[in-house]
């Protein structure tokens, strides 16, 4: 305990630094999957080609893509930006998929019936299918968020500074007090962006509240739109 | 480019070939590891899934203990396991054991679950044993589901056992954090890319295998002539992120 | 024979699925279990192979109370056909047979001689022997399903609702696929329903079930449509609206059967002497009731 209190500065610190470097990629995932994802769900040809491409991405070890990264992209190898961009990718690797399977999970009644009240393709997607998709979206990214905090620590051992730098530290100087508050640090910047998102899908998409699933809730939205 | 040469030169180059510090031996210790690592977690895991996947029981709490090791950092365990047992091959056994069960677990419950009741309820009605169930049913229709489980855990032990290489002298890692101390962009590059293949030919490989254990019988015909079985045949089919929770990449 | 003594299955939930339940099922007849949902009607049947203990009473099979014998073997040596076949999903038809008998131990090669057998019995072509059941089509699956039931050759029968899911044409098709097949075999048949008109096509004996898995009327379907007990079975049967209700009109060299809204239901064949005595008068018939018999149309 000593040890929390003489060093809460860097605690801090390591916990900024690790916020730098998750949430700007958390936010780039889901950005970058949307289309990807979309174009894996809208066509046939295209699902095999971008969803392997994205399992093999995925498949690719953490720390060696920190490496190679930088002499693909030209990032320098400690700095954030290349922990960001190989974070993104993780990211939108598991987010394209869930994007995909989370458009295909709309009902096809009920996209039908946008389609015969007149949405248009672009406005069905954006005020129909998109907020009925939401439910798995919000899942997925929920599983992003705690992925990216988790992963990011590996950039400690390149030197790139972050939570995990408390692990190398410890680890170095044999302060055990110093990894565990690292991974209890860690889990608890996990949970607090997973409720962050939670509180986020509540807002965005009130018609879940009262079922988890959203299952029953789902034409409730179409309604809804339809109304207004 | 210079990189690319400097790589290809480190990969070709006869000398990183032989003895102990060279590529097959860390290739063979890498690969030993892993399958020592997965072998010891599943034969903990595969049972204890099975037995959640048959009785229902205990699901609430694999689903909350897989959900927590996803939350935990891998590196932070390792370190702290290394500080608890000292440096060398110990802690990586021991922690990524542990980080391999719930994948595992994950992989054989929700093979079960994913099986229609209707199935399994008029297998025991036309007089199969529990064992029978598990054995004769449960087990083949479950499988791709497992092997999809056994499959996250491969790639995180394999990604894992890189990083490991920062509190043991083994495996491919060596390299990456060898050519990183001494600032060696072939060694470190090198390094990188025999680990990225090796993850992806084990990738592909699982793949394969996720493939060729689907029942014949669950893929032929019309799905949509099965009553509710258009809806079972996906999840066996596909690892989504909903059922198989764990596989997702923390190390 | 199955008996029933003051069986009663309350669930941990504490919902009550059978209330006291008395009954002997006769050896050789079918025995229709006829309700709504929550009429326990499943229940009681699952009892009889022990997928389901009563909480208390007993339950007899040819004298022997059944709670004494091992559930496993005890199904073993019970057909059951469930609503979506149950077959699984893996195995090739001729395997999905054969999984009973081999599970008592015969050889395999036997086994599936036997099985081929039995598709015949069912009606089915053997070249679906090497199928998937998801290679076949509902009513396929059901005749798979009912041979599988046969199998082992048992005394009793146990199917439920096992034609539920397939389309009108099949499921008539099926029924009097059934009605062949217990002509020939002759086992003791116990088939659950939500239909009036499949439990009185193919009941010996019919028993109607109200919610809460009590007994509202026992008897042949002609007893029941004669003297239904009480409003319930009335309206259950479907006499109160007439919708049973037939009357003969003439139209010039012909008698026809019409029922109560008008609608056709059939023409009135002179074979038997009732004939004359029902003609120009309403009568009350089912569709094996007393009186007339009537041929084609559909009296839904």
């Amino acid at each position: 305990m000593t040890w929390i209190w003489s060093n809460l500065d860097l605690i801090w610190d390591r916990t900024f630094d690790h916020l730098i470097l998750s949430v700007p990629s958390i936010i780039l995932s889901f950005v970058i999957a949307l289309p990807f994802g979309w174009l894996a769900y809208r066509y046939r040809s295209s699902r095999a080609v971008i969803l392997t491409t994205v399992g093999l991405l995925y498949a690719i070890p953490s720390l060696p893509l920190f490496i190679v990264l930088p002499f693909i992209v030209g990032t320098s190898i400690r700095s954030p930006l290349n922990l960001i961009i190989a974070l993104t990718l993780y990211g939108v690797a598991l987010m394209v998929r869930v994007v995909a399977d989370g458009l295909g999970s709309v009902d096809r009644d009920v996209r039908q019936s946008a389609t015969a009240v007149g949405f248009s393709g672009w406005s069905s997607f954006w005020r129909v299918e998109l907020p009925l998709a939401g439910p798995v979206l919000l899942a997925g990214l929920r599983v992003v968020a705690v992925s990216t905090v988790s992963l990011a620590t590996v950039g400690a051992v390149i030197g790139a500074q972050s939570l995990g730098s408390l692990f190398t530290d410890g680890f170095q100087r044999g302060i055990e007090a110093e990894i565990i508050v690292g991974i209890v640090a860690t889990v608890l910047l996990a949970l607090a962006l997973d409720a962050a998102l939670v509180l986020l899908g509540r807002l965005l998409m009130p018609w879940t509240r009262r079922s988890a699933i959203g299952v029953t809730a789902r034409p409730a939205p179409v309604i809804r739109e339809v109304a207004a | 480019m210079t990189f690319l040469t400097e790589t290809l030169a480190w990969l070709l180059d006869p000398a990183h070939w032989v003895g102990a510090g060279g590529i097959p031996t860390r290739l063979a210790q890498h690969l030993l590891f892993t399958l020592v690592t997965l072998v010891v977690a599943a034969v903990i895991a595969v049972p204890i899934g099975f037995l959640i996947g048959h009785t229902g029981r205990g699901r609430g709490l694999a689903v909350a203990i897989s959900g927590a090791f996803r939350a935990i950092p891998t590196l932070g365990l390792l370190t702290l396991v290394a500080l608890w047992v000292g440096i060398g091959l110990n802690a990586p056994y021991v922690a990524l054991t542990v980080l391999a069960i719930p994948p595992i677990l994950a992989g054989a419950y929700t093979g079960f679950e994913a099986i229609d009741r209707k199935i399994i309820d008029a297998a025991r009605a036309v007089g199969m044993s529990e064992m029978q169930i598990v054995l004769k049913v449960e087990l083949p229709l479950g499988l791709p589901l497992l092997i999809g489980g056994l499959r996250s855990a491969t790639l995180q032990v394999v990604a894992t056992a890189t990083l490991a290489a920062y509190i043991a002298d083994f495996g491919l890692g060596r390299y990456l954090f060898e050519g990183l101390r001494i600032r060696d962009y072939g060694e470190m590059l090198g390094g990188s890319i025999l680990v990225i293949l090796l993850a992806i030919v084990l990738e592909g490989l699982f793949a394969l295998a996720q493939k060729l254990v689907v029942p014949r019988g669950v893929t032929a015909g019309r799905p949509t002539d099965i009553p509710g079985g258009s809806s079972r045949s996906r999840p066996v089919m596909e690892l989504t992120i909903e059922e198989g929770n764990s596989h997702v990449r923390n190390e | 024979m199955i008996e029933f003594h003051s069986v009663t299955k309350r669930f941990p939930d504490g919902t009550i699925a059978v209330d006291d339940f008395s009954l002997v099922v006769p050896s050789h007849k079918t025995t229709v279990f006829v309700g709504t949902s929550g009429s326990g009607k499943t229940t009681l049947l699952r009892m009889i192979n022990r997928m389901v203990d009563p909480t208390s009473g007993s339950i007899d099979i040819d004298g022997a109370d059944i709670g004494t014998l091992e559930p496993v073997k005890l199904r073993r040596s019970i057909g059951y056909v469930m609503q979506n076949s149950g077959l699984l999903p893996h195995r090739k038809v001729v395997d999905n047979v054969a999984t009973v008998p081999m599970l008592r131990g015969m050889p395999r090669k036997k086994a599936r001689e036997q099985a081929l057998a039995l598709l015949d019995t069912v009606g089915l072509d053997r070249s679906l022997a090497e199928r998937y059941p998801s290679q076949l089509s509902g009513g396929q699956q059901q005749r798979v399903g009912v041979a599988r039931g046969l199998a082992v050759n048992p005394n009793i029968l146990l199917m439920d609702e096992p034609f539920g899911a397939v389309d009108p044409i099949v499921r008539a098709e099926l029924q009097q696929e059934l009605l062949r097949l217990q002509r020939e075999l002759g086992k003791t048949v116990v088939f659950v329903t939500h239909d009036i008109d499949e439990a009185f096509l193919l009941g010996d004996q019919v028993v109607i079930l109200r919610t809460g898995g009590k007994v509202a009327q026992v008897g042949s379907p002609a007893q029941i449509l004669a003297n239904p007990i009480d409003d319930f079975v009335s309206t259950f049967v479907g006499a109160e609206r007439g919708k049973r209700s037939l009357h003969v009109e003439n139209h010039g060299n012909g008698n026809i059967v019409v029922d109560e809204t008008g609608r056709l239901a059939g023409v009135l064949v002179a074979s038997q002497s009732t004939a004359a005595t029902a003609s120009g008068s309403e009568s009350r018939a089912g569709p094996r009731g007393p009186g007339a018999s009537v041929q084609g149309g559909d009296s839904r």
